[in-house]
């Protein structure tokens, strides 16, 4: 049976309801939070500060580390704390997807961290994750070229849709459920994160892009928002 | 410097006409204005005809001038600031501190007052906090002095931290908002530009009422008409004391 | 920036003047907030608020072996982070030990006080037994996170629903909850930690306190299942290397059951 309604009735190219936040941890140099639907992320951003140790300084530009992880209640069948060969996986594509948006060059042989965790997880974490650590490092005050906006995309049987749930991820009918995350540039519009698992033609991939550009939009406009409402608070 | 000061009393002269433009929060990678006559300032870059933010904050346009005032970030040192740091960790010839900056600053035995010799821990150890001013920043490292009046030892009062951004209001216009509450408090305070901020006084009350005064400038230091505010806040204090 | 020996100076001088930067009294709790049912992937869930200081705890609910020596009892685990978001001072890695003492003296307190009715936990006696699983974690800290998170952990299991059981497969349906409760009892454990600056004992410490502290006990209370009106310690940890008198024990523990009603009605009021 073809995909022809999605499982929560979203539109193929609807978002869930998103919502973002910033300036959530006091201690943190800049902090954030980002939810696409039941799916939340929050991020916290230290620094830039002396890199410990020595040998790993670069005179050149500064270090961008990023630490992602879930919490054991994020998912329904808890999953042990500490990190997984998965977790250290999203942690260094999530360091790929922002390490663009930053000029690390004005803070050579510092460290900047950016800590990730997910509150709670249906899907999409590492955008989530990725978005709300962009807030969280404009929010830091670090002196960037742009912020990033990050989506999922994905193919259901034979329809590209935005923004997959668990339940779309684990579709198993006709040419069963492809999850490509991606991560857009909001000013260069290029892209900085990009993965895919399941089956895909090179023209189902093209239009899974674009159809990504266009919700990565929409994500941007949530982050813009919750920056300007810093603003206002103050 | 000086443009930045310019920049700070143009801020002040602002709130005291009221409300004259309403900035608005800059967005990094997103125009603030566009024409050829603008020139950028920090925080911002030229692209075409556009002047582009680099970073999160304040969109401000003083005639030509367009920067981007932060409202957040780490202190960046520059020469001739002073600052209050810790003592992080003491080598043979000076002194390691943290100003809390992305990087650790250097105060050799040679910039101090006095002559200084054997065991360096005797003048100053781990946990020590000093008034300092910043002398160079090299690449990328800060080498500082305690040879000038009031810097050196800070071995009474107390110490709170604000953000470094929030500082010029802190100040004031030419120091008027510190001196107004020194005035009411009667303690001596001293702004480290790096948002380490000493205060001390006789009591405790007017030490806490000298932090609490700070804090609500930090805090509010993007409201209009602050300098109202805070003598309001202190009759305020003073009305509750009766 | 590490808090520096001038603060550390200045707060034992207030301190002697029973003074505190916050202008609290010596042995008062800063604003509590207690939010439940804040995860939908957890059977229970809570975030605390003391102050600026934040916790979130969650519990999940497994089928298991029971253990040798208690055949029909369900089991109980209590694990804490200290995630390096929450503070400039928490390094990622595995486990250190504050987080370590943190979850331990939480179990204690749980465990002691029977708090949590294991025998009604059993599935299968001597083969199956739900196991519960608490997991604290650190969001902001600003002092005292023992406290939070005895209390976001008590909060989360007493809002914790039991998952559906699937009695041919003997496994648990994630995902789908029953609307019946944990079986808990009367006997909720909470804990009061006390520090040592000086001379004097104070409670919910900030972060500048705490870093200032030297002495530390923290006491885990509960009422005893038979009496309400018997307060009884379930659970005691001294801290740090700094010495305790034998009378200043004795007042604390004195003391930690007047904190322990106060703390039980700040809760209450929070519920309704």
């Amino acid at each position: 049976m073809a995909y022809t309604k999605r499982i929560d009735g979203r539109k193929f190219n609807e978002t869930r309801k998103m919502e973002a936040k910033v300036n959530i941890i006091k201690n943190a140099d800049g902090s954030a939070l980002f939810r696409f639907g039941d799916t939340i992320a929050i991020a916290a951003v230290y620094g830039p500060k002396p890199l410990h140790p020595q040998h790993l300084r670069n005179p050149e530009k500064g270090l961008l580390r990023c630490n992602y992880d879930m919490i054991s209640f994020s998912v329904s069948e808890r999953k042990r704390p500490g990190p997984t060969r998965r977790s250290q996986e999203i942690s260094k594509v999530s360091e790929w997807a922002l390490t663009p948006i930053v000029e690390l060059e004005k803070y050579p042989n510092t460290v900047i961290d950016v800590h990730i965790i997910v509150l709670q997880a249906n899907a999409s974490t590492r955008c989530a994750g990725i978005n709300a650590a962009a807030l969280a490092l404009a929010n830091a005050g670090i002196p960037m070229k742009q912020l990033v906006s990050s989506v999922s995309v994905g193919k259901i049987d034979k329809k590209v849709v935005v923004d997959l749930i668990k339940e779309e991820e684990d579709y198993r009918e006709g040419e069963g459920s492809t999850d490509i995350p991606l991560a857009f540039l909001s000013k260069s519009g290029e892209i900085s994160l990009l993965q895919l698992d399941g089956k895909i033609r090179p023209k189902e991939l093209d239009e899974a892009i674009k159809i990504g550009r266009e919700a990565s939009k929409e994500v941007y406009e949530i982050q813009k928002r919750a920056l300007k409402a810093v603003g206002e608070e103050k | 410097m000086i443009a930045e000061k310019k920049i700070i009393k143009q801020k002040v002269d602002e709130e005291r006409e009221g409300k004259k433009k309403k900035r608005e929060i800059a967005i990094p990678g997103e125009k603030i204005v566009s024409g050829k006559e603008y020139l950028p300032g920090d925080g911002t870059v030229r692209e075409k005809d556009d002047i582009v933010a680099r970073r999160f904050g304040l969109a401000d346009i003083s005639g030509r001038l367009v920067k981007v005032i932060p409202l957040s970030g780490i202190y960046m040192p520059r020469v001739g600031n002073i600052v209050i740091g810790r003592v992080e960790d003491v080598t043979f010839n000076g002194w390691i501190l943290d100003l809390k900056s992305p990087y650790s600053s250097f105060l050799s035995v040679s910039e101090c007052p006095r002559y200084i010799k054997g065991d360096l821990t005797e003048y100053y150890d781990i946990g020590d906090v000093l008034a300092c001013k910043v002398v160079s920043v090299k690449h990328k490292s800060i080498d500082l002095t305690i040879k000038d009046r009031g810097l050196g030892k800070l071995d009474k009062g107390l110490i709170i931290h604000i953000n470094s951004n929030k500082v010029p209001r802190v100040i004031g216009r030419e120091g008027s908002m510190i001196k107004m509450i020194k005035d009411e408090t009667g303690c001596e305070i001293t702004v480290g530009q790096n948002g380490v901020v000493w205060i001390s006084g006789s009591k405790v009350e007017d030490e806490l009422k000298a932090k609490e005064a700070v804090l609500f400038v930090a805090n509010k230091s993007y409201i209009e008409g602050l300098t109202d505010k805070v003598k309001k806040f202190f009759e305020g204090k003073r009305g509750g004391k009766k | 920036m590490k808090i520096s020996d001038l603060m550390k100076k200045r707060i034992q001088e207030f301190l002697d003047e029973e003074k505190r930067f916050d202008n609290r009294k010596l042995l008062e709790f800063r604003k509590i907030e207690i939010e439940t049912g804040v995860s939908k992937n957890a059977e229970g869930s809570a975030r605390v608020k003391i102050g600026d200081t934040e916790v979130i705890a969650g519990v999940k609910i497994d089928v298991t072996e029971p253990y040798t020596d208690h055949e029909d009892e369900g089991t109980l685990m209590v694990v804490a982070e200290l995630l390096p978001l929450s503070s400039p001072h928490f390094e990622p890695g595995p486990p250190r030990i504050e987080a370590i003492e943190l979850a331990r003296i939480v179990d204690r307190g749980l465990r002691e006080s029977g708090f949590i009715d294991f025998k009604k936990l059993c599935v299968k006696k001597g083969e199956k037994v739900f196991g519960v699983c608490v997991d604290i974690y650190s969001i902001n800290n600003d002092g005292n996170l023992i406290d939070a998170s005895c209390l976001a952990a008590v909060s989360a299991l007493k809002t914790a629903r039991m998952p559906k059981y699937d009695t041919k497969l003997e496994r648990i349906k994630y995902g789908e909850l029953t609307s019946k409760g944990l079986p808990l009892t009367k006997n909720l454990p909470l804990t009061i930690t006390f520090h040592k600056i000086g001379e004097k004992i104070l409670i919910d410490p900030s972060s500048e306190e705490e870093e200032t502290s030297e002495g530390r006990i923290s006491f885990a209370l509960s009422r005893n299942p038979g009496k309400k009106e018997d307060i009884v310690i379930n659970a005691i940890q001294k801290g740090n290397p700094k010495t305790f008198e034998e009378k200043e024990i004795f007042e604390i523990a004195e003391l930690a059951v007047e904190k322990f009603k106060e703390l039980e009605k700040r809760i209450k009021t929070k519920e309704k």
